[in-house]
């Protein structure tokens, strides 16, 4: 663990681990699942709750039900501090769809701070990218962890 | 009034409210199709023994409210980016509201941001963000 009494060198934390890739496996979906997850989220379209469907295809926001496998890089100090989800943003590029295969790769695509009164906030931004067999981008899911440091004494 | 093409799209126009089904047997449903079926989001009594008000509605199923509510305006929207920040928890068989407001338009390429929200009966932003959509511009 990171001595808590010293502020995160982020400068050289992103020199280290920004765009590395840290984790990959295949991902296959299974069509009645993909249905069940857009039923359940409301989605009315065929497109998305019918398997029968032409155009069957996943709803655009299951790129972030998926987690990497190993969740920092190795090598990865751990900190001290309030560490909190900060919330997720994904991006679809391409329809993902049942029985396709699919490779998620995982990279540390950001680390940002914020300062305010109660101290300064390191964020990690995760970025799984999801690809087809042919190498095409099918989008991307970020997710981001915040820690509070402690206060310097 | 559902949306066709961008011309049908109003500067802050504010799409229909959403009341998701946030029932512990739907989030079930969701919770095992996702794979996240933990019991902190199926499980009352195990959530309440962690310290939560109550089971969890999982805040991917959050975004997949949000999307829903963007298809429900404007069925033939393609979603390019979801972004939400999970302010506070969202608790499985309350009432929840599904909100969405226009703030920009591009009618030359049919872009779209919404402003989104999850509010509850209090009035108070469980979950807010945006999305990018694109709306057909013809």
């Amino acid at each position: 663990m990171t001595d808590p009494s010293k502020p995160i060198d982020v400068e050289a934390l992103r020199e280290q681990f920004l765009n590395v890739v840290f984790d990959e496996y295949e991902i296959e979906l299974d069509a009645e699942n993909l249905a069940t997850y857009a039923i359940s989220c409301g989605e009315t379209a065929a497109k998305f709750t019918d398997p029968l469907d032409p155009d069957f295809q996943a709803p655009p926001t299951i790129g972030s039900s998926f987690h990497p496998k190993t969740r920092y890089p190795e090598g990865f100090p751990t900190f001290r501090g309030l560490g909190m989800d900060a919330g997720k943003a994904v991006s679809p590029t391409k329809p993902m769809r049942a029985g396709q295969p699919i490779t998620a790769r995982t990279h540390m695509h950001d680390i940002y701070t914020k300062s305010g009164r109660s101290g300064r906030m390191v964020f990690f931004v995760n970025r799984m990218e999801f690809s087809d067999d042919t190498g095409d981008l099918l989008g991307t899911a970020d997710t981001s962890i915040v820690i509070r440091e402690k206060p310097q004494s | 009034m559902t949306v066709s093409t961008i011309i049908d799209v109003e500067f802050g126009e504010e799409l229909p409210a959403f009341e998701p089904d946030t029932s512990l047997a739907n989030v079930k449903r969701f919770a095992v199709a996702a794979g996240w079926d933990g019991p902190r989001f199926t499980d009352h009594e195990y959530a309440r023994k962690e310290g939560l008000p109550g089971a969890l509605v999982p805040g991917i199923m959050s975004q997949g409210f949000l999307s829903a509510m963007i298809h429900h305006w404007a069925p033939t929207a393609e979603v390019h980016l979801v972004d939400t920040v999970f302010r506070a928890p969202c608790i499985v068989d309350q009432k929840y509201f599904i909100n969405g407001v226009v703030t920009d338009i591009d009618e030359s390429t049919g872009a779209v941001e919404i402003d989104l929200t999850v509010t509850n009966e209090a009035e108070e932003t469980r979950v807010f963000g945006t999305a990018k959509v694109i709306i057909p511009t013809a």
